[in-house]
């Protein structure tokens, strides 16, 4: 089947299956490495992209099931190529990552709270990545890269609201 | 962990999608598939078609009747989570929704989906069946409904038809002023299956006497069931009536055993968490004003 994706404000097409995921979709069609695989049925959170802004799992969602919704992977993030985004760059800061595995899809719950809630308590934002599974950290490094990051976002005051369907689109390259 | 191959369609009605569902034994809904694709994914289910009914429009949408706010199939977790509606006048639905899944599944699972996947520990169904919700069913041969009791009939096992969609939840609304829910349930983290829920939802009157009561309990049997504690109408649900209610209730509580809790385990955590809820929602209630709106 063909599907027509706008995957990080580009609209792409491809031709799949109906059984392949909008996991295997973006890696391995438009190879988007950055959404991880993980457990591939719906327990782990590294495969968590944005779907019109919200945290979604691509694994538990087909490809032919995702036109007409913005989705924002790991790539989408970073306002140019070579740097990185606030949250991101608070990963780095806080060592909220070893391995890197699942950050991918903590930083996009992260990104996901952090549109909405300003100044979120760590409830918040235990609640925002409980989906998320992380193996090498124990969450409180993680706990704290989000809290650094808002502190940030409230200084600066550049909310970053995920892009979504109404917006123009940009030509495929 | 691939899906099995499969023909997808997506039907532009509701009476198209209930028709493909009726022509083909091999066919399954898909909405939020938050439950359906991991089962695809390990092979424990392997339908030919998957049908998917997560646009249509008749089965979107949160809207207020007469005594009633009826729930749309296909309204995401999430959304009813954060309704201002279902806040204010299913107060019950609207406190067990946290305690659905994760954020991330919430966003995409449905609240129709919950009630046909008819999980025995799932909170959906439990308010459900608390509050004595009625399921809207579409057919080939149009609209229907069902009681709770009669839909939930085993662990994910609803007497739905082939060619039948839930198409909708009609939650009763309460008309009393001073209302007041609780919730509480046992898993090993949150957000995992419950040994056992037990939500309650009481109306109290002005001297703080109990007007109306409803109590039911989760992840105890085959199914989410309601408790007849009606004898505790006119009293003010001091503890040693609400036990006496509870203990009398819970006696033929038909508990399961499994290598997480045993039968014995999930009736006496019954007890318990009905406990709790019940006064958590009297709390809840008495700290209501007499006067003015819910």
């Amino acid at each position: 089947m063909k599907v027509d994706l706008r995957i990080n404000g580009v609209i792409r097409s491809a031709d799949v299956e109906p059984r392949k995921t909008l996991l295997d979709a973006l890696r391995e069609n438009f190879l988007l490495h950055g959404t991880h695989a993980g457990c591939e049925h719906g327990v782990c959170g590294a495969c968590t992209v944005l779907v019109d802004g919200e945290p979604v799992r691509s694994c538990l969602m087909f490809a032919v099931q995702a036109d007409g919704y913005e989705i924002t992977t790991i790539e989408g993030l970073a306002p140019a190529p070579g740097e990185l985004s606030v949250i991101q760059d608070a990963f780095c800061e806080t060592h909220g990552l070893q391995c890197g595995y699942c950050t991918p899809g903590m930083i996009l719950a992260a990104h996901a709270l952090l549109q909405y809630t300003v100044t979120p308590t760590r409830e918040d934002i235990v609640e925002a990545i409980s989906g998320n599974i992380c193996r090498c950290t124990g969450y409180g490094q993680i706990i704290e890269a989000v809290e650094f990051a808002a502190a940030r976002l409230q200084i600066t005051n550049t909310p970053h609201p995920a892009a979504k369907a109404d917006e123009p689109v940009l030509e495929a390259k | 962990m691939k899906p099995a191959p499969f023909d997808y369609v997506r039907p532009g009605s509701l009476t198209e999608a209930c028709e493909l569902l009726a022509a083909d034994e091999d066919a399954r809904l898909i909405a939020g598939g938050q439950t359906l694709v991991p089962m695809l994914a390990m092979r424990l289910a392997r339908p030919a078609k998957l049908i998917d009914i997560l646009r249509l429009p008749e089965l979107a949408g949160i809207r207020e009747e007469k005594g009633a706010v009826v729930v749309g199939a296909t309204t995401r977790q999430a959304h009813a989570e954060r309704d201002p509606v279902i806040k204010a006048s299913v107060p019950m639905l609207a406190r067990v929704l946290p305690w659905v899944g994760h954020p991330p599944t919430r966003n995409r699972g449905t609240i129709g989906g919950s009630i046909a996947n008819a999980d025995p520990s799932a909170e959906i169904p439990l308010a459900a069946v608390t509050l004595g919700a009625e399921i809207m069913l579409a057919t080939t041969a149009g609209a229907t409904s069902m009681p709770p009791d009669d839909f939930f009939i085993g662990p994910m096992l609803t007497s739905i038809g082939q060619g039948e969609c839930v198409s909708a939840i009609r939650f009763p609304v309460w008309p009393h002023k001073r209302i007041g829910v609780g919730f509480f349930e046992i898993s090993a983290r949150k957000s995992d299956f419950a040994f056992v829920a037990a939500a309650a939802q009481v109306a109290l009157d002005e001297e703080g006497r109990c007007l109306d009561v409803a109590l039911g309990v989760g992840g105890v049997g085959d199914r989410p069931l309601r408790l007849d504690v009606s004898s505790l109408v006119g009293t003010k649900l001091d503890p040693a009536s609400a036990a006496e209610a509870v203990n009398a209730a819970s006696i033929e509580l038909d508990a399961s055993s499994d290598l997480h809790a045993s039968a014995a385990y999930r009736r006496r955590v019954a007890v318990t968490l009905c406990m709790r809820a019940l006064e958590q929602a009297r709390a809840e209630a008495a700290a209501k004003s007499t006067k003015g709106a819910r």
